[in-house]
């Protein structure tokens, strides 16, 4: 009894000490993941070429490397990220709760998220449109050949919203199978729950690696919907974390624009471009202005690497997913990906 | 709670005083639930004002968006949240009361097998309860679900169920009866059989407690409910007529669909509420006195009229109790549909609404609320009913 | 019912003509007679239920046992094309598996902390639950207070958590001592050296070697985070988490729910009936996206202490409500006996009517474990990876895709899940025997 006694007490005091740190002073974000020596990143629960851990728990992919990216410019140290997989459910809740210091898990960009979430998206990583996969056996060649269909795809997703509008858009009828998480959608459709699977295209082809037999299943042409998948933070007012987020993407690919690399981070130091100069805080105060050090571009090259490089490695023609750079492509090469100028 | 030594009279008599001490404490509590409700509700409205999360139930009527596929209403893309709330709460309350159904049936059948005196019967029923109620039900509805529904075989090789049902592994489509004019004869015939059988049972009751004739009240009503909507069929000259489901494009096309996710949610909340009924069950027949078995053997009762008309009634009392527990906790298992994808409320409210809107201490709330609503609403009518059972016992 | 037994027509008028004398009343033909083929129904159920078992029985002892495979390092070991004979169940998956399926995706080189507490966790379940162990004091110490506290630095690791486990250590045995000696000054002699004492000290001091070893000999512990805590391991902590926390909160409920004060009484049966009348689900979904909302930013709880809260919470509600049973069958003598020897309300709960009361209801607590058991698999609902998550992620490996891989995985967490509740269902059940007995003497 006595023992109880003391888990009662035990119990109480834990619940006083919780509801004493009510009101704290608010520091900045920044401040805080300095503090605590480790950024949190928001990830995937695990969609290769994005965010995936391996056996170990080793994370990689194109958002990790974003996330990898950060961690670098700040604290040198790209091992200095702790990955919360979250599921589609828990990731808006983990970021606006401040478990998550960024959030970058292949989340579409759209105003409703943007505006009543309490988050702010800052810089697309990846421009990605929802498509449709489906059984060669099917004999299906097109989305709009999918009359009577049954679709399973995942919900809460803006996935569920765009499959619903283009059905209705192409006046075809066809029947939602809905799961909680990615790997039960696939399961069911791998089963044979469905006639077609619905996702980021992005997803469609890492999914399908993971079917037992991936070349009996194709992906229609068809992409239904704009998908800019990036990085979101807290819409709290704090100019100088979101600058941090949103100018590590883009120093990534004005590195590319530039030809700045892992391989010549040595002699691009040396080189007399102005631009590169600028980038890589050689002749420049940037970095000061958002609270890092100026060298803060040249450290996410030398652990990260240009935007180019981290996408050949994680999805691109190094990968297993071999996707091409597409719209990916920088604007200079006829695609989306275009940076502000660092000056 | 240790007791403070005493150390003089005076005022230790005032801390020693029950009813004084009774006052502390309750303050004490009312202070700390005061203070920790005070704290949550500053912490959430200063979480809610930093990220910026409006609070309100203004989504409500917002259009939804997306679809669902078992409505019991017409429900699409652009009806609003307000409907999808509806719809899952339908959902819920539909597979609740299948499942409530046929738990009772089946939790009878085995509860009274466990009690056969054939022992292979009995033994087969006890390690149906074991295997049950040993068992997550999360696992069971898995089961169900990915190994023997998903095996099923595809559309086009579907098994054509005599009647003209289709099983495959999209669900069970069933022809949907078609009425033209003149079918609402047939339905006044069923309503006048219910109405007739009701008026029988009455009176046959009545003529066996005055006389002890035994009228055959089943097999008579049975034949009511199926022979006077016949008659009116045919007198009518066949007005209902079937759409049957066939196989057309890439589906089975017409009839009534029943999706497999109703299917194994439905045969787990029935196989494991069953379990746990067949022992409730069990416990009633068990506690009937053995004397009531003795007596109605020694007046020659056979063993189905023992069961029936002396045993169970009197297990009644004892049984009904847990066994509205049992179908309270049926209700609330039936949350479990998340994991298999069967739009509930739980899945449809708790999991789509949520993500689309993020709004989490509503959501959650008026689940949670429904959810207690219904819970309240059954311990009510179980204190209804043990009263008027307490006033039949005297 | 004025009826006279001659009129009612279901009442025999006469006496039935006699049976025939029994042909045996011994042996294995009397037996089958009189348990199979009493009467023509009951052969016919007889015969149905051989039928059923004569169908399902051997089939699934041919796909779990003969024709399964047992050894072997991918999907081809189990592929009927691959091996040229028809295959049943892939043991060989779950052989291959089956580190994941305990640990998750704990660190490896850090999984001898696992095992230890899992050593510890068994002892102390053996120790509580075993008749005739001695000390059982003790062994309540050792479950409701080391074993928690020592299971959590051990797995968590970190920094600090020698430090803690230090300052648990210490706080616990300046406790015992003080309890010993205020005994003590009552005037009991031998507190210090009575067995119990002995092993309390040991135990405690053993707790505090091993962090002091840590701090001197090998540095802090490696964090391993809770999200790379899987398998069994996390399907014993919720369970344990549960009964640890939810049989303390649970008795204080139901005593609140007995008091005599109106507001202690209210708020007890409050927070027992909305408990108890929304699903486990709802509550796991608040305790993950309600939670960090109701605690400052900082506070965040971490994801698995948030299933873990929910889970105590709920179960506290179930448990009140047994030792509520256990109360009310108290004898009000008990009570009155103990008022008038002077007790206080605490002491007379303590030493008197708890005892019995907590005594009688083992097997409703039991019972409760078992649903509480049970109910862990939900935590995958909100992306928890426990044992039953383990086995389902596990399917979606391309490497073990094999027809019979689901049926396999099921099985075992079949077997497993029953082998723990139907184990506890027996416990409890010889429990309840032995509480006859007594009540009988």
């Amino acid at each position: 009894m006595k023992t109880i006694m003391t888990g009662l007490l035990a119990g109480a005091a834990l619940a006083l000490t919780i509801s004493a740190a009510a009101a704290q002073a608010q520091r900045s974000t920044l401040d805080q993941v300095k503090a605590r020596g480790v950024l949190n990143c928001g990830s995937n629960t695990g969609l290769a070429g994005f965010g995936v851990p391996d056996a170990q728990g080793n994370w990689s992919g194109l958002d990790v490397d974003y996330c990898r990216a950060i961690a670098a410019a700040i604290f040198d140290d790209p091992s200095k990220v702790k990955f919360i997989p979250l599921t589609a459910q828990a990731r808006f809740t983990a970021l606006q709760s401040g478990e998550v210091d960024v959030l970058v898990r292949n989340s579409t960009w759209t105003m409703t998220r943007d505006t009543t979430l309490g988050i702010a998206f800052l810089a697309t990583n990846y421009y990605d449109g929802q498509g449709f996969m489906v059984r060669k056996s099917l004999g299906v060649t097109s989305a709009l050949k999918l009359e009577g269909a049954q679709v399973c795809t995942q919900q809460g997703t803006t996935t569920e919203l765009n499959l619903a509008d283009f059905f209705r858009k192409n006046n075809l009828k066809y029947t939602p199978v809905t799961f909680a998480t990615a790997d039960e959608t696939r399961s069911a459709y791998e089963a044979g729950r469905c006639d077609a699977f619905t996702t980021d295209a992005s997803g469609l082809y890492s999914e399908r690696l993971k079917l037992s037999r991936p070349d009996d299943h194709i992906v229609l042409p068809e992409v239904i919907s704009k998908e800019p998948l990036g990085s979101a933070v807290r819409a709290n007012g704090d100019s100088q974390w979101a600058n941090i987020v949103k100018w590590t993407h883009y120093a990534m690919l004005n590195a590319e624009e530039l030809g700045v690399t892992r391989a010549n981070l040595a002699q691009s130091l040396q080189s007399n471009n102005p631009e590169i100069r600028r980038l890589l805080g050689v002749e420049s105060k940037l970095g000061e202005g958002i609270g890092l050090t100026n060298d803060w571009a040249a450290r996410i090259i030398r652990h990260v690497g240009n935007y180019s490089e981290s996408f050949e490695r994680n999805v691109g023609a190094g990968s297993p997913l071999k996707i091409s750079r597409g719209v990916n492509a920088l604007w200079s090469n006829g695609g989306l990906q275009y940076a502000p100028p660092i000056r | 709670m240790s007791m403070q030594s005493a150390p003089e009279t005076g005022k230790a008599s005032l801390w020693y005083d029950p009813k004084i001490r009774g006052y502390v404490y309750q303050a004490l509590l009312i202070g700390a639930v005061v203070y920790i409700g005070y704290t949550m509700i500053s912490n959430v409205s200063q979480n809610l004002a930093r990220q910026r999360i409006p609070f309100g139930l203004d989504f409500w009527d917002s259009q939804a968006g997306f679809d669902i596929n078992q409505a019991l209403f017409p429900y699409s893309a652009r009806s609003s949240y307000g409907d999808a709330f509806w719809v899952g709460l339908l959902n819920t309350l539909l597979v609740a009361a299948f499942g409530i159904f046929f738990a009772t049936i089946l939790g009878f059948l085995v509860g009274i097998a466990r009690l056969s005196k054939n022992w292979i019967v009995a033994k087969a029923a006890m390690v149906y309860v074991e295997v049950i109620r040993n068992l997550p039900l999360l696992l069971q509805l898995l089961f169900w679900y990915k190994a023997v529904l998903e095996p099923l075989p595809r559309p086009r090789d579907s098994i054509a169920i005599p009647g003209g049902a289709l099983l495959n592994n999209r669900g069970l489509y069933v022809p949907e009866p078609v009425f033209s004019a003149g079918a609402g004869l047939i339905g006044a015939a069923f309503l006048l059989a219910v109405f007739g059988s009701i008026a029988f049972y009455l009176w046959a009751k009545q003529q066996q407690a005055a006389t002890g004739r035994i009228y055959p009240i089943g097999w008579l009503s049975l034949g009511a409910l199926i022979g006077l909507p016949a008659v009116a069929y045919v007198v009518t000259g066949g007005p209902i007529s079937f759409n049957y489901p066939a196989m057309g494009g890439l589906n089975v096309r017409g009839g009534i669909t029943v999706y497999p996710e109703f299917i194994a949610l439905l045969l787990g909340l029935t196989t494991y509420t069953a379990g746990f009924i067949a022992e409730v069950v069990r416990a009633g027949i068990l506690a009937v006195s053995k004397g009531q078995w003795e007596a109605a053997d020694s007046l020659g009762l056979p063993y189905s009229r023992t069961l029936s008309n002396v045993v169970i009634p009197q297990a009644l009392r004892v049984i009904i109790p847990p066994l509205t527990s049992n179908y309270l906790n049926l209700t609330k298992n039936s949350s479990l549909a998340v994991v298999i994808g069967y739009p509930d409320l739980a899945q449809v409210f708790l999991g789509t609404v949520l993500n689309q809107t993020g709004r989490a201490i509503e959501i959650v709330g008026i689940t949670m609320a429904v959810y207690l609503t219904i819970s309240l609403l059954t311990s009510a009518f179980m204190n209804y009913y043990n009263q008027r059972m307490a006033l039949v016992e005297r | 019912m004025n009826v006279s037994a001659n009129a009612s027509a279901y009442v025999q008028a006469q006496s039935l003509p006699q049976l025939p004398a029994p042909s045996n009343t011994k042996g294995p033909i009397h037996w089958m007679r009189a348990n199979l083929f009493a009467s023509p129904a009951n052969t016919l159920l007889t015969l149905v239920a051989l039928y059923l078992i004569a169908t399902t029985v051997p089939a699934l002892l041919k796909f779990y046992v003969f024709d399964a495979v047992w050894s072997g390092s991918g999907r081809d070991a189990c592929l009927s094309d691959k091996v040229g004979r028809e295959v049943g169940a892939c043991w060989a998956f779950v052989g291959d598996r089956l580190q994941y399926f305990i640990y998750g995706s704990y660190t490896q080189a850090e999984r001898w902390r696992v095992n230890l507490v899992f050593l510890g966790f068994g002892i102390s379940i053996v120790w509580l639950l075993w008749d005739k162990a001695p000390f059982k004091s003790v062994g309540f110490l050792f479950f409701f207070g080391i074993l928690p506290i020592s299971a959590w630095m051990l797995l968590y690791g970190g920094a600090r958590a020698e430090f803690w486990f230090l300052i648990a250590g210490f706080a616990l045995l300046a406790w015992t001592i003080w309890g010993d000696v205020s005994a003590t000054r009552k005037g009991e002699t031998g507190v210090f050296t009575r067995p119990e004492s002995l092993i309390r000290y040991g135990i405690l001091a053993a707790m505090l070697l091993f962090g002091l070893y840590v701090q001197v000999g090998p540095g802090e512990l490696p964090v391993v985070e809770t999200g790379l805590w899987g398998g069994i391991l996390v399907t014993l902590l919720i369970a344990s988490a549960g009964i640890v926390f939810s049989l303390p909160f649970g008795i204080a409920l139901a005593l609140g729910r007995r008091s005599k004060l109106p507001i202690i009484k209210l708020f007890s049966v409050v927070f027992i009936e909305f408990v108890r009348g929304v699903p486990l689900i709802t509550v796991l979904f608040m305790a993950n996206v309600m939670l960090p909302l109701f605690v400052p930013q900082e506070w965040s709880p971490d994801r698995l202490l948030r299933p873990l809260i929910g889970v105590a919470l709920f179960a506290s509600a179930y448990m009140a409500e047994v030792v509520r049973g256990g109360l009310q069958a108290i004898p009000k003598g008990q009570y009155e006996g103990a008022m008038s020897l002077g007790l206080g309300y605490g002491k007379m709960m303590r030493l008197i009517v708890l005892p019995q009361a907590l005594r009688i209801v083992i097997p409703g607590i039991v019972n409760t474990f078992i649903g509480l058991f049970k109910d862990t698999t939900l935590v995958t609902i909100i992306g928890i990876f426990d044992f039953m998550k383990t086995i389902e992620a596990s399917f979606a490996d391309p490497l073990w895709a094999t027809p019979t891989t689901r049926a396999t995985g099921y099985a075992f967490a079949a077997i497993f899940y029953f082998i723990c509740c139907w184990g506890m269902s027996r416990y409890s059940i010889s429990v309840e025997k032995k509480l006859a007995a007594g009540q009988k003497r």
